[in-house]
């Protein structure tokens, strides 16, 4: 194996296919997000409802998911690029996250930035936990 | 037009974020998920020099570096989900770590971005 001048290229080679499927489906992913925050656009000094949403669900469905492939059943190679890393990871944001908990530590809306802050760390670890716990509990019925 | 600016920076900003883990997994075996902090951090940062410059910037450019790269580079799913990990893995502290550095960092990566981009568009 370390001798074969082309075992590199072909590892390269084969990632190609896991790339487009990241590009493809964070490019499907981003697009839902950009479509619910024009759709529900948060007001200056406001809680960013539709980030929160975003993120909440999206943790939620990556823990879904994340059970689906690892522990259910044996998916096709591309599924986890392209739901998980790709529309999950495109749809959810921590830069819009951090971003906005900046923009809304201003006097007269700290206490908006801190329930923001906290309460989509707090909502994402448990919708995560929810949806391993959910589909571990329904997949073995 | 914006959905095609967002839908491009994604497009990008997704397999960089892939690329960035893979390229971190490769050279650090333990635990800590370093490259997802790393792509966060990074985003936060670009994300926030985008905010400080303000209407310095043309809008298209904003929306295809600002909500398509930074919002895809970025995650939040992953971020959760490798902290169950280490919980699940009973490394709660990395776990607690992973949490609180992601956050300040998050967040001062933010801060540091919006400033050096005020102090340039002043």
């Amino acid at each position: 194996m370390s001798g074969d001048p082309g075992a590199a290229t072909t590892v390269r080679r084969s990632q190609a296919p896991v790339i487009a499927a990241v590009a493809a489906g964070g490019g499907f992913g981003a697009l839902a997000r950009y479509e619910l925050t024009a759709a529900w656009p948060a007001a200056p000094g406001h809680f960013p409802w539709a980030t929160f949403v975003i993120n909440v669900a999206g943790c939620f469905l990556i823990g879904v998911l994340m059970v689906l492939v690892t522990e259910v059943r044996v998916t096709h190679r591309l599924v986890r690029p392209f739901l998980g890393v790709g529309v999950l990871g495109g749809f959810t944001t921590f830069s819009t996250y951090a971003v906005e908990v900046h923009g809304l530590l201003k006097p007269g809306s700290v206490g908006v930035a801190f329930a923001y802050l906290g309460g989509t760390l707090l909502a994402a670890m448990l919708a995560v936990v929810s949806g391993v716990a959910l589909t571990r509990r329904l997949a073995r019925r | 037009m914006t959905a095609v600016l967002v839908v491009a920076g994604a497009m990008v900003g997704a397999p960089l974020r892939y690329l960035a883990d893979r390229a971190v997994r490769s050279r650090y075996y333990g635990a800590f998920p370093w490259g997802t902090l790393l792509v966060n951090v990074a985003g936060c940062l670009v994300l926030g020099g985008l905010t400080g410059a303000g209407t310095a910037l043309p809008a298209p450019l904003v929306t295809l570096l600002g909500t398509g790269f930074c919002g895809a580079l970025t995650t939040y799913s992953t971020f959760s989900f490798e902290t169950l990990r280490l919980v699940e893995e009973k490394a709660y502290a990395y776990a607690v770590v992973n949490v609180v550095v992601s956050v300040a960092a998050g967040l001062g990566g933010a801060y540091g971005g919006y400033a050096v981009a005020q102090a340039l568009t002043a």
